[in-house]
């Protein structure tokens, strides 16, 4: 029975460490599905972008992940505003985001695909960093330090994020935005460029995340694919552009993954945020703290 | 023109198809030209519920699995009694077509409900939960993959494949029959409207959840029935090919690249994409054949956004540029309310 305990307590440690690394994938997405309303299919596909330029880095000139993931932020806020002023321009302009808006963000997501496995192959890659291989042991705890130092700094993103959106001016430009564009534009704001503002920090939340994401697992460009259902049913469970239920709905469903994985087999895992998903949608569309 | 002609002058274009690819007299345009069908039939189904309604619906690869893994069950089923050559593919194909419409159906229901995004956020995680349900399934071979033995010949036809290429072909021509069928009918201008403007539509009188419903059952059912031959195509099955989005982004980029208002977008876009595509593979690399798919889908979404069928009334009959089938929407400012959503919420 104490062994049985063991893997229990261990297993709910290891998924609130995953959820917190989930949260920082999740948080993107949450900006631009939760509060901009921007289906944004892609989010993935960014992420592994990061994830790549995380290792270009590493591999060529030994910087760490998650410092390069830092220095990459300009650039993938670029890259956002870039894509949102197409998205602007092409599609919430004429009033097409619903079925045509959608199919841009699924191209693109297939062009960053195939780009870069033209580029790198289909090997998976890794980063090479000191906290990756060591692990610590409280108690009968093990906390593998490769997913412990993500989830950190993971926190300390959504941390600043969340500050960013309550105490800034531009964030409460971006919390606005999503309620009334007249009233804002009233204040002599323009919207479109609060949106660009909004969209840009949600692409380059994935600079970060893709680094998390290289240094939990190899990495190759299609793996993408498997977070997609994951990271909109965590921003859905945790009330769509909440940062606060975001991270909640991220360890939830972190845990509940890997309880499943643990007691019934990997295999399972990945039904756990559909299931989480379809029950939200459901019985609870506004998700845990739905605004 | 009336149903009845344009079904008889369809089944006419398809026998000349088939008789043009018989004189051809190598089996390779079967085999291509069978992908090339199936694509045509996904498109029409993809369309019926994206370009008619705007629900855009990213599982197409798992209705589309959903179908095949049917076959595979019932081969495995019956198979033990030396009997699996003789059940005939349209059998197949109204098995896999009903599981993937009660599939279709349920997802519907329970998100059809909400905005526009949920039904297509949930469509992304559909694929991956049946995937995982058919991986821990081993009857229908589970991560390892079914084999399914493909008969030699079948009878009056000669080489299987030709029996696999007639039978798509027939499947074809009735999903483009239903979908201009529903096009012209009260349900395809409830479609539209819902399109259109889902709010204006509920307030007036259209029943949108029935409308969506049966669009997504009807979608799903179809993408189901393209499906069941599959197996019998392949002969090895695996869940993590049959469930990939590559199945997905080809089945939206199609009718989206063709024209998604009418019929016939998708028919001309599965036909030329898919041609591309194969030539492609051949020539190339498959890698590069899904590039050239998603840069071909971006492009026309925001250069063409009506297709080539648009393009052509364009250029024919000098339709108005902004007529996009939407509100009409200002091109000096931004519009002034935000759309609140891809849909507008309807009473739940």
């Amino acid at each position: 029975m104490i062994f049985s305990f063991d893997l229990l307590t261990n297993a709910i440690v290891s998924g609130i460490l995953i959820g917190g690394f989930y949260a920082a994938m999740a948080s993107g997405v949450s900006l631009s599905f939760g509060i901009l309303d921007i289906v944004n299919i892609a989010h993935p596909a960014f992420i592994i972008l990061g994830s790549y330029a995380a290792y270009m880095m590493n591999h060529d000139f030994g910087l760490d992940p998650i410092l390069t993931s830092i220095i990459m932020l300009p650039a993938f806020y670029a890259l956002g505003a870039g894509i949102y002023q197409i998205y602007y321009v092409a599609f919430e302009k004429r009033g097409q985001e619903s079925l045509r808006g959608l199919a841009f963000f699924f191209g693109l997501l297939f062009i960053t695909e195939v780009t870069l496995v033209l580029y790198f192959g289909v090997d998976y890659r890794d980063v090479e960093a000191s906290y990756i291989g060591p692990t610590l042991h409280l108690a009968n705890i093990d906390i593998p330090l490769r997913i412990a130092v993500p989830c950190l700094v993971s926190l300390l993103l959504i941390a600043a994020l969340q500050l960013l959106l309550v105490r800034s001016f531009i964030g409460r430009a971006i919390m606005a935005v999503a309620q009334d564009q007249l009233a804002l534009r009233l204040m002599a704001v323009n919207p479109i460029r609060i949106k660009r503002i909004a969209f840009a920090i949600s692409i380059a939340t994935a600079s970060i995340a893709g680094a998390f994401l290289i240094i939990i697992q190899p990495v190759e460009p299609s793996v993408g694919r498997d977070y997609i259902g994951r990271i909109f049913a965590i921003c859905v469970l945790g009330g769509m552009g909440s940062l606060p239920g975001t991270v909640i709905a991220a360890m939830l469903i972190g845990v509940v993954e890997s309880l499943t994985s643990t007691f019934y087999g990997p295999s399972w895992a990945p039904a756990v945020s559909f299931g989480f998903l379809l029950l939200t949608l459901a019985v609870r569309p506004a998700g845990l703290l739905g605004r | 023109m009336r149903t009845l002609p344009f079904l008889v002058i369809s089944l006419v274009v398809a026998g000349l198809v088939f008789a043009g690819a018989l004189a051809v007299g190598n089996d390779y345009i079967f085999f291509a030209g069978y992908v090339v069908l199936q694509y045509v039939v996904l498109s029409t189904a993809w369309n019926i519920l994206g370009g008619y309604c705007g629900y855009v619906n990213f599982g197409t690869g798992a209705f589309f699995a959903l179908g095949a893994y049917s076959t595979v069950a019932i081969y495995n089923l019956i198979g033990k009694n030396e009997l699996s050559h003789v059940i005939p593919i349209p059998v197949l194909m109204l098995v896999g077509g009903i599981v993937s419409g009660i599939v279709g159906f349920g997802m519907g229901y329970l998100t059809l409900r909400l905005r526009g995004a949920f039904f297509s956020i949930a469509t992304l995680a559909l694929a991956v939960v049946l995937e995982t349900l058919i991986v821990n399934w081993d009857y229908v071979g589970g991560s390892r993959g079914a084999y399914i033995l493909r008969p030699e010949n079948a009878p009056l036809i000669g080489s299987y494949v030709r029996y696999l290429f007639l039978t798509m072909l027939l499947l074809a021509v009735g999903s483009l029959v239903i979908a201009r069928l529903i096009e012209r009918s009260r349900l395809g201008y409830g479609m539209a409207t819902i399109r259109d403007d889902e709010l204006a539509a509920e307030a007036s009188g259209v029943p949108t959840l029935r409308v969506k419903l049966i669009a997504t059952t009807i979608s799903g059912a179809l993408m189901g029935m393209a499906g069941a031959p599959f197996p019998y195509y392949i002969g090895y099955l695996q869940p993590d090919s049959t469930f990939a989005l590559d199945y997905a982004i080809n089945a939206i980029a199609m009718p989206l690249i063709g024209g998604t208002s009418t019929w016939i977008g998708p028919l001309i876009g599965a036909i030329l994409l898919d041609s591309l595509q194969q030539l492609i593979t051949v020539t190339i690399s498959s890698a590069v054949n899904l590039l050239i798919v998603g840069c071909l889908l971006v492009a026309f979404v925001i250069l063409a956004p009506n297709g080539i069928v648009g393009l052509f009334q364009k250029y024919f009959q000098h339709k108005d540029d902004d007529f996009v089938g939407r509100r009409p929407a200002s091109l000096d400012e931004p519009p002034a309310v935000a759309p609140s959503g891809s849909a507008p919420e309807s009473p739940a």
